[in-house]
């Protein structure tokens, strides 16, 4: 009873309290604090509420428990982070909008390609990966290949599609003055309309990094070797071990986060010139 | 005296001339049927002139710029620039275009902008720098060359794509209503800026424009054009001296060439 009455206090406080700063003036402290109460008020909420009404631990875990089990399974995690997210996820991610950045620039040359690509890319990007996760697997191994070759599929299409459309986003008059200094193909493509394309590139790689830890964290599923966050998650349900499964989720979603927000802040340095994201 | 001899020129060909059109047709295939843009257009622009195309929209007189500079191509009829075709000079970069717009590229600076032609035509570093400064000093843009676009007012951008035009050795200017979306005080002060520009650099100017006081205040000839089709219904000599203070537009002879190109104006539009 005490924790339940606990956990109706703690979000009576973090709701007043949130209320009078988000009435003030926004500051860059308010901008901060304001979600890290919110957070906090509903870690404190959700302790409150399963040590009150004694949830199974299988259910639903509380967060201290996850917390401990995270700071006593950090080699686990460690081991499951470098298979899945260093291994699987980036070198597919790398692979994916690399290609994928290299055949856009094909395809914006040559127009037999984009009639006949883009169909099928678009037929590709809505295959389910559930449905390609388990072939790839059987042609690339259970090692992270095959999960680096899932992520390439996953994230190939959308990176194509960015690309090919920010290469065409230069307006006539730029492309008719390129034409007065009697610029080539590569003078126009390399001055003109990749630093136009940057924006859309740079969507399509905010996109792809979503889309790349949950193929690789997806693909683990289908066989694996004995380490990985999709096989930890995988395994760990099996033996009831949810908290080792919410600690993995942890480790995702901060990951993910992360990885997030490292593309939106390279964006912000290469595009500043965009007026989405100038602030003179 | 000058003006006689370029008649000359013109009539019997004894000097080549920078811009040569002899009976342009050019027609546009539109969903809506053809639209003919320009009809029978000749003309010919001396070296060092300041011609200016004045006529209601659609008149085809940024079309007919747009032929010099080979961005459109005439379906019939003859043009040459510099002697050879438009394609050939396009290639040879003998002209500057500017654009209605600015067109500067945001994510280089007013210098980075300026350079741009440079670096495509293969100059130099050193050349590229020492350019940059000079043309900047020509539009009064010193100090503002590492700037980005979108920080300068509109009058100053539309300035930076005029020293970008001027950045390379081109001896032809092709300018597309330049001024056309600034306030007049602007205006004016760039249109005074604009011909000591060209005193100094003694370019051949083709400039195109839909306000009477700038065609004439700015031009030595005058080309009145009409619409459906385009044509040139009038072309006029301009009596004004090459020294023209801004008070020039009260004298009796700025109002008579202002008169003659209304009158032009008007008679094409007579049959509509």
């Amino acid at each position: 009873m005490i924790w339940l009455i606990f956990a109706f206090g703690v979000w009576g406080l973090g709701w007043w309290v949130n209320t009078r700063l988000a009435a003030a003036p926004r500051t860059r402290v308010t901008g901060l604090v304001v979600p890290l109460i919110f957070g906090i008020t509903l870690i404190a909420i959700w302790e409150g509420v399963v040590r009150g009404l004694e949830i199974s631990p299988v259910l639903l875990p509380a967060p201290s428990m996850i917390a401990a089990r995270f700071v006593a399974s950090t080699d686990i995690l460690w081991e499951d982070f470098v298979q899945t997210v260093i291994k699987g996820a980036l070198s597919g991610y790398v692979l994916g909008c690399g290609s994928a950045f290299l055949v856009a620039i094909l395809v914006d040359r040559y127009d037999f390609l984009r009639q006949g690509l883009l169909p099928v890319g678009n037929f590709v990007a809505a295959l389910p990966v559930i449905g390609m996760a388990p072939i790839l697997v059987m042609w690339f191994g259970f090692d992270w290949q095959s999960k680096a070759a899932v992520v390439v599929v996953m994230v190939f299409f959308p990176m194509l599609v960015n690309t090919v459309q920010g290469l065409a986003d230069s307006s006539a008059m730029q492309r008719d003055l390129m034409r007065t200094y009697a610029a080539g193909y590569w003078a126009t493509l390399l001055k003109l309309r990749l630093p136009a394309a940057m924006p859309f590139i740079f969507n399509g790689l905010k996109i792809a990094s979503t889309l790349a830890l949950i193929g690789a964290i997806v693909a683990e599923f289908f066989g694996s070797p004995i380490r990985g966050m999709g096989f930890r998650i995988s395994t760990s349900v099996g033996q009831l071990a949810l908290d080792l499964v919410w600690a993995e989720i942890v480790v995702a979603a901060v990951v993910g986060s992360a990885f997030y927000g490292i593309v939106a802040l390279v964006e912000r340095a290469v595009t500043f010139w965009h007026p989405s994201q100038r602030h003179s | 005296m000058i003006v006689e001899q370029l008649k000359d020129a013109t009539e019997f060909h004894r000097v080549e001339p920078v811009i040569s059109a002899k009976n342009l047709d050019l027609t546009f295939q539109t969903n809506d049927g053809p639209v003919h843009a320009l009809k029978d257009v000749s003309l010919q622009i001396g070296k060092g002139e300041f011609v200016s195309f004045i006529g209601p929209s659609g008149c085809g007189k940024t079309t007919f710029l747009r032929c010099m500079a080979d961005l459109e191509h005439p379906t019939s009829g003859e043009i040459t620039v510099n002697g050879v075709s438009p394609e050939e000079a396009r290639k040879a970069r003998s002209y500057g275009y500017v654009f209605q717009a600015a067109g500067l590229y945001p994510w280089r600076t007013i210098g980075g902008n300026i350079r741009l032609p440079l670096e495509i035509m293969g100059y130099s570093k050193h050349d590229q720098a020492e350019r940059v400064a000079r043309v900047l000093e020509l539009v009064e843009l010193a100090g503002f060359e590492k700037k980005y676009p979108w920080q300068l007012s509109g009058g100053m951008q539309q300035r930076a794509s005029i020293a970008r035009a001027l950045a390379f050795d081109a001896d032809i200017l092709l300018m597309d209503e330049p001024f056309g979306a600034l306030d007049e005080i602007v205006r004016d002060h760039l249109n005074e800026q604009l011909l000591s520009l060209w005193a100094r650099t003694e370019k051949t100017i083709a400039f195109v424009t839909h306000s009477i006081p700038e065609a004439v205040y700015l031009s030595t000839k005058i080309v009145v054009m009409s619409p459906r089709p385009g044509r040139i219904t009038d072309v006029i000599e301009s009596p004004l001296p090459k020294e023209r203070p801004l008070d020039i537009r009260d004298t009796p002879e700025f109002l008579e060439v202002a008169h003659r190109v209304r009158e032009g104006l008007r008679a094409g539009h007579l049959d509509d």
